[in-house]
C-alpha cells in the first residue's frame, strides 16, 4: 500500500512538473507571437516621460535587445528564459523602471497569499460546517436562519458588497480602514504592533471575501451532506446505536467533505481572479493589484511575471491538495 | 403459536408502517405479527416490494420519512422498542437487537478502517472497556465471521463483497445481541459465497444463542436456514409456520403458487412465474390483497380482509378458505387458466 502511495505521489509530481513546464513555455511564446515590440514601447515611454531627451534611443534599444537576447534565435531565447527564471530574473518593470519584476512580485506575494489564503480557508471551513449543519435534521432554528441569510449575501455582486462594507465599516462607523495593506507610517517589523496593524487593514477585504463566498461553500456542503446522510452507512451507524454527534462528524461530514475539497481545488482559479477585484477595490498591495496596474500600464514584463507566478502558485496549491486528498479518501491511493 | 411469553425474545404485534405519498398513505406493512423464541430462526420471504425491508427497519425503529410507523408494538423482553426514549433506543440497538442491513456492501463507512468501525460500535455501548479489551473483541469478532485479524486495518474498498458482508456481520454481533435481523445478507453475492455467508450466520447464531430473522426472496436459502417461515405478500404476513409444513403443505394460495413456481427446492431460484402484479398500496379497498391473482378467490375475498387463522399447530394463514377447509383444495383446471 505504501508503494501505491509512493506511485500516486510520484504521478502527481510529474503532473505538477508538466503543468509548470507548459505554463512557463506558454508564458514565453505568447507575447513573442503577438504583434508589437515591448522594447520599442519601453523606449517610447521612457522618452515621453521626459528627462533624457538626449538619449541615444537606438543605443538603448540595442542594449536591451542584447540584454534580453532578443537578437538571438528563438530557441536560444527560450533556453535563456529558463535560465533567467531559475535565477528569479524576470526582467525589469517598464512602468516602474528600472525596478526588477522579481522584486515587485516578492513584495506583493506575501500580501496576497496572507489575505486570500486566510479568507478563503475561513470561508471554506465556515461554509462547510454551516452547510453540513443545515442538512442535519437535528440542528436548530438558529442555523436555519443564519445560513440562508449568508446565502443571500453571496449573491450580491462582489463590488457592491465591498462598497457596502466600506461604507458601513470605514465611513459610517470607522472601525476598519477603507483600504491599504498597512498604515503608511508603520515601520514593518516581526512584532505585535505590525501584526495587529496588518490584520486590522485586512479585515474589510477579508470580510468581503468571506461573506461573498461562504454561502456558496455552505450550499455545496449542504447538498453533499444531504446525499451522504441518505447513504447506507449512515443508517448502519444508527443501527449500531452511535450518538448523533458521532454519526454527524465521523460518518456524515467526514464523507461530505471529500467533494468539497475537490471543489476547493477547482475554485482556486476563481480565488486568484477574485484577488484582482478585491485588491483593486481595497487598494491592497498584492499581486492582483500589481497585475491590474501592469495591464493598464502595458508593462509587459511585469504582466508576464505576475501571470507566471499566479499559475505556479495555482499549480503548487493543486499539488498540495492532491497530496492531502489521499489522506482524506483512502480510495484515491491508486 | 402459544408457548409461554417468557421465552419470547421478540414479539411483534400488529406492526403497521405507512409511506406518506401525495395520494395518501401507502400501507407497506399492515398488521404484521410474529414472535421469536431464544435461538429461533425465522425466515421472512416475499417477492421484491412485499415490505420485508420496511419491517426490518421498523424493528430497529430506523424508519425515516416518508416511512412512518403507524401502529403496533415491538416487544423486546417486554419493553416496547417503539416507546423508548432516544437514549434508551440507542442503548438497545446493537446490544439487544442488531441489524445486518440490506446492501451491506454500502453499509461500511468508506473512510474508516474496519477495525475502527467495530470499535465504534463497541465503544458506543461499553465505555468501561480499555483499548486492549476492545482490540481483543475486534479480533474475536472477526474470527467469528471467518475473517483474518489483519482485516481490522483495511478500508472497505480493499475488501471483496463477501468480506464486506462478513465485516458487517462482525459489527452486528459485536455485542452479542439477543435478536439479529439479517435483510437479504446474500443478495449481490455469487452462489458459492451466498452459501458460505448463510453458514457463517448459522454458526454465529448457534454461538450466541441469538434469535434470527433472515429476510430473503430465495425459498431455497430460506428453507435451508430457518425453523419457521413467514410469507409476506403486499405488506402482510399471509402465512407463518414450521418450514417443513410450509414447503410440503402450504395453506395459503400465494405460498402454494410460490412453491409451485420453483423448479425444485434444492435448486435455488428467485421467485417468479405467478401471473399478475401485487396491488398498489395506496387507497387499498377492503378485501384480500391477493384476490386479483388468486385462483381460489370468491366473493367474500373481495369484501372482507382475511385475518390470521390457526391452520395447524404453530401454523397460521390469512385466508378465507380457513377454517372451513383443512388444507388447500386442488387448483381446478378452469381456474388455472393464466
Ligand atoms: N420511499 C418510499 N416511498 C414510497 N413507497 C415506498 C418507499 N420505499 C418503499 N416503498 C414501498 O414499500 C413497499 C415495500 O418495500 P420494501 O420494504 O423495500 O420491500 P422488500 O424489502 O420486500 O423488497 C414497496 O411496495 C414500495 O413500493
Ligand atoms: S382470502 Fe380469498 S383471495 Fe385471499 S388468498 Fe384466500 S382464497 Fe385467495
Ligand atoms: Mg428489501
Amino acid at each position: 500500500m505504501s508503494s501505491e502511495l509512493a506511485r500516486y505521489i510520484g504521478m502527481r509530481f510529474i503532473q505538477f512538473l508538466v503543468v509548470v513546464f507548459i505554463a512557463v513555455s506558454v508564458n514565453f511564446f505568447i507575447p513573442r507571437l503577438l504583434p508589437g515590440d515591448p522594447i520599442e514601447s519601453l523606449i517610447a515611454r521612457l522618452q515621453s516621460a521626459g528627462g533624457s531627451q538626449e538619449m541615444d534611443s537606438q543605443a538603448i534599444i540595442d542594449n536591451f535587445r542584447e540584454k534580453y537576447g532578443l537578437d538571438k534565435p528563438m530557441m536560444t531565447q527560450y533556453l535563456n528564459y529558463w535560465r533567467d527564471l531559475f535565477r528569479f530574473d524576470m526582467g525589469v518593470s517598464l512602468s516602474s523602471y528600472p525596478q526588477p519584476v522579481s522584486q515587485m512580485i516578492r513584495q506583493a506575494l506575501p500580501w496576497s497569499v496572507g489575505l486570500l489564503a486566510t479568507a478563503t480557508l475561513i470561508a471554506f471551513t465556515l461554509g462547510s460546517v454551516l452547510g453540513a449543519l443545515l442538512a442535519w435534521p437535528r440542528s436548530g432554528r438558529i442555523i436555519r436562519t443564519i445560513v440562508p441569510t449568508l446565502l443571500v449575501l453571496s449573491t450580491i455582486p462582489f463590488y457592491l458588497l465591498a462598497m457596502i462594507l466600506i461604507y458601513l465599516f470605514a465611513v459610517l462607523w470607522r472601525i476598519f480602514p477603507p483600504g491599504g495593506g498597512a498604515s503608511p507610517t508603520l515601520i514593518m517589523e516581526w512584532d505585535w504592533p505590525s501584526f495587529v496593524n496588518i490584520v486590522h487593514h485586512g479585515m474589510l477585504p477579508g470580510l468581503a471575501i468571506v461573506l461573498g463566498s461562504v454561502g456558496i461553500w455552505a450550499l455545496g456542503m449542504r447538498s453533499q451532506t444531504v446525499s451522504v446522510l441518505g447513504e447506507d452507512y449512515i443508517t448502519f451507524a444508527e443501527a449500531k446505536g452511535l450518538a448523533p454527534r458521532r454519526i454527524f462528524l465521523r460518518y456524515g461530514m467526514r464523507n461530505a467533505m471529500l467533494p468539497q475539497v475537490t471543489a476547493l481545488a477547482l475554485s482556486l482559479g476563481h480565488v486568484v481572479s477574485g484577488a484582482v477585484l478585491v485588491e483593486v477595490i481595497f487598494n491592497y498591495p498584492g499581486l492582483g493589484a500589481l497585475l491590474y496596474n501592469a495591464v493598464r500600464g502595458q508593462d509587459y514584463f511585469l504582466v508576464q511575471g505576475v501571470v507566471l507566478i499566479l499559475i505556479l502558485t495555482l499549480a503548487v496549491l493543486l499539488f498540495i491538495i492532491d497530496l492531502i486528498y489521499p489522506l482524506l479518501d483512502p480510495r484515491i491511493r491508486r | 403459536m402459544n408457548d409461554g411469553d417468557k421465552t419470547r425474545v421478540l414479539d411483534v404485534r400488529d406492526l403497521e408502517v405507512h409511506y406518506d405519498t401525495r395520494e395518501g398513505p401507502a400501507k407497506a406493512v399492515d398488521r404484521v405479527s410474529f414472535s421469536l423464541r431464544a435461538g429461533e430462526r425465522l425466515g421472512l420471504i416475499g417477492e421484491s416490494g412485499s415490505g420485508k425491508t420496511t419491517v426490518a427497519m421498523a424493528l430497529m425503529r430506523l424508519s425515516r420519512p416518508p416511512a412512518r410507523i403507524a401502529g403496533g408494538e415491538v416487544l423486546l423482553a417486554d419493553r416496547d422498542l417503539l416507546k423508548l426514549t432516544d437514549a434508551e433506543l440507542r442503548q438497545t440497538r446493537l446490544r439487544d437487537i442488531a441489524l445486518v442491513p440490506q446492501g451491506a456492501m454500502s453499509s461500511l463507512n468508506p473512510v474508516m478502517r474496519v477495525g475502527d468501525q467495530i470499535a465504534d460500535a463497541i465503544l458506543a455501548h461499553r465505555r468501561d472497556l480499555n483499548r486492549k479489551a476492545i482490540r481483543t473483541r475486534i479480533v474475536e469478532g472477526l474470527a467469528n465471521v471467518g475473517l483474518d485479524p489483519s482485516v481490522a486495518r483495511r478500508f472497505p474498498h480493499e475488501l471483496s463483497g463477501g468480506m464486506k458482508q462478513r465485516a458487517v456481520m462482525a459489527i452486528a454481533t459485536s455485542l452479542a445481541p439477543k435478536v439479529i435481523i439479517a435483510d437479504e445478507p446474500t443478495s449481490a453475492l455469487d452462489v458459492v459465497v451466498q452459501r458460505q455467508i448463510i453458514q457463517t450466520l448459522g454458526r454465529l447464531q448457534d454461538g450466541l444463542g441469538a434469535a434470527v430473522v433472515l429476510i430473503g426472496h430465495d425459498m431455497g436459502l430460506i428453507a435451508q436456514f430457518s425453523d419457521t417461515v413467514g410469507v409476506m405478500y403486499a405488506g402482510r404476513v399471509v402465512e407463518l409456520g414450521p418450514v417443513q409444513q410450509i414447503i410440503e403443505t402450504p395453506r395459503h394460495p400465494y405460498t402454494r403458487l410460490l412453491i409451485d413456481s420453483l423448479p425444485g427446492i434444492r435448486e435455488r431460484k428467485a421467485l417468479r412465474g405467478i401471473p399478475g402484479l401485487p396491488p398498489r398500496l395506496v387507497n387499498l379497498p377492503e378485501g384480500c390483497r391477493f384476490a386479483a391473482r388468486c385462483p381460489f378467490a370468491f366473493d367474500r375475498c373481495r369484501a372482507e380482509t382475511p385475518e390470521q387463522q390457526t391452520v395447524a399447530s404453530y401454523h397460521v394463514a390469512a385466508c378465507h378458505l380457513y377454517p372451513q377447509h383443512d388444507s388447500l383444495p386442488p387448483i381446478t383446471a378452469s381456474e388455472d387458466t393464466a
